[in-house]
């Protein structure tokens, strides 16, 4: 159940920076959430809607953006979709295959008041 | 409190003494926040009020408890901002055109007198682009204590494995065999009780325990306290001993130079596939025990095989601790990455002192011109 502690961390970052412009609400989060992160979407809906509760951004609109896995095969060179780190490569099944994207984890714009 | 697997890191203590209460652990600002916010939430024109002062300039935020101030230092080109170590503490915002918009949405509140229509202001929406990773309170407090090992040419070392792999042991026979050459110091993270911290002091050289309470990791804010505390010299090696957990800490970057992950072939040799993260994390693998390989049915080529998939370019040095074979290549590799460590910060001193005679000399001409 890390996505409660994930979704703490993420009210935490947008209170300190609404605070710091002196905004009273949050409206809506936008994520950035990739698929190589270990996040499940769903589970973080759940809990940022229970973390939320009492703080700037009690209500407010949770908008995950998700980034597809991707990374590149070392064995083939070629850059390649990738469902999960470690796997091996889907197009030689050779290793490794280097993750370039679909890493993120990030909290990237907010709607405040 | 863990970002990995959610558990509580608001009891850490360092030698049994709590971190200063407004920045007890990284985590514990959630709680704190949460406790501000409901302050907030109760009375909104309050905090409309107490954040003018009469002339109506931005005067200190509201409930929010003491905020030190901190400095930024920003990049040439503008781009990300870096916070003075001492003050980064539980402080985090979103970037300089936050900073811009501030004075102006103080103005959005002169002209609401306090206690008016709070209605007035809240129709008044905007984006905010932080771009800022989950992590990010934590890499901060990371990048300060990497800064200053590298000033002080400290070779600090995090060394991760699951619970019972001999870390202690390994720790106690690699002081023995090097203190007389080189200047060590420890620090010893664990759940609960000083018994590891004892063990090393045994041994002669300088160790701080880190009680983590329920946490299952060691962060770098913690980190940064016992270096304070320990105040390691100039050119030493700095051994942390994280809390055995193969999951938690490969998340948690404390400042080090390089995690070190131990694996004993009392464990399975697919450990690497099933707890990657932290074989990933690594630069090196230490193969403990291997004084039991004919007791016990772990296939070292293949564990090798497993980690590297995980980490291709990661080194591996099989050793016993209880009998000291293969520990000679483990303590070169220690004096190579000291040695590499203190060179850097010969050279960084040399370069500034290159820097400020060619600043004198450029001041001397100026003055006789």
């Amino acid at each position: 159940m890390h996505e409660m502690s994930l979704a703490m961390s993420v009210v935490e970052l947008v209170e300190n920076a609404a605070r710091a412009g002196n905004y009273r609400r949050i409206s809506t989060v936008w994520l950035e959430i990739g698929q190589l992160s270990a996040v499940e979407p769903e589970a973080m809906r759940f809990c940022f809607a229970a973390a939320t509760r009492g703080t700037l951004a009690e209500g407010a609109q949770l908008q995950i953006i998700e980034v597809n896995g991707q990374g590149l095969c070392f064995n083939c060179q070629q850059t390649v979709p990738l469902a999960a780190l470690y796997d091996p490569c889907p197009a030689c099944g050779g290793y490794p295959v280097q993750p370039t994207g679909g890493t993120e984890m990030r909290v990237k714009e907010l709607e405040v008041e | 409190m863990c970002t990995t697997c959610g558990c509580g890191v608001g009891e850490a203590r360092v030698e049994g003494k709590d971190l200063p209460e407004a920045e007890s652990s990284l985590g514990s600002g959630s709680t704190r926040s949460l406790r501000q916010s409901q302050e907030v939430g109760r009375s909104p024109s309050e905090m409309r009020y107490s954040a003018l002062d009469p002339a109506g300039r931005q005067a200190p935020q509201p409930a929010s408890g003491p905020r030190p101030a901190h400095a930024h230092r920003h990049a040439a080109d503008g781009s990300g901002h870096w916070h003075a170590p001492a003050q980064v503490r539980q402080h985090e915002h979103g970037h300089d055109h936050m900073h811009g918009e501030a004075p102006q949405h103080a103005d959005e509140h002169a002209i609401h007198p306090a206690g008016g229509n709070a209605a007035a202001a809240t129709s008044r929406s905007r984006l905010l682009q932080i771009e800022e990773d989950i992590l990010s309170a934590n890499d901060a407090f990371a990048a300060a204590n990497r800064q200053r090992c590298v000033e002080r040419g400290i070779f600090a070392l995090n060394l991760v494995s699951s619970p019972g792999s001999g870390k202690t042991t390994l720790l106690c026979r690699t002081i023995e065999a090097l203190r007389e050459t080189l200047a060590i110091a420890v620090i010893e993270g664990d759940q609960q009780t000083s018994r590891d911290a004892e063990r090393i002091r045994a041994t002669g050289v300088r160790a701080v325990q880190i009680n983590t309470g329920k946490g299952c990791h060691l962060d770098a804010h913690m980190v940064g306290h016992a270096i304070d505390e320990l105040s390691p010299p100039d050119d030493s090696l700095l051994l942390i001993e994280n809390v055995g957990n193969l999951v938690c800490p490969a998340a948690f970057d404390l400042g080090e130079a390089h995690k070190v992950v131990i694996l004993s072939v009392t464990e399975g040799d697919d450990k690497p596939l099933k707890y990657p993260g932290m074989f990933h994390a690594a630069s090196l693998m230490l193969l403990n025990k291997i004084d039991l390989l004919p007791y016990v049915a772990f296939d070292v080529e293949q564990a090798v095989a497993f980690a590297r998939r995980v980490n291709p370019a990661l080194q591996v040095i099989p050793l016993s601790a209880a009998t000291g074979e293969g520990f000679a290549a483990w303590l070169d590799w220690l004096g190579a990455g000291c040695r590499a460590q203190q060179t850097d910060k010969r050279e960084t001193i040399a370069a500034l002192r290159r820097r400020i005679g060619e600043l004198e000399a450029q001041l001397s001409a100026s003055a006789r011109a």
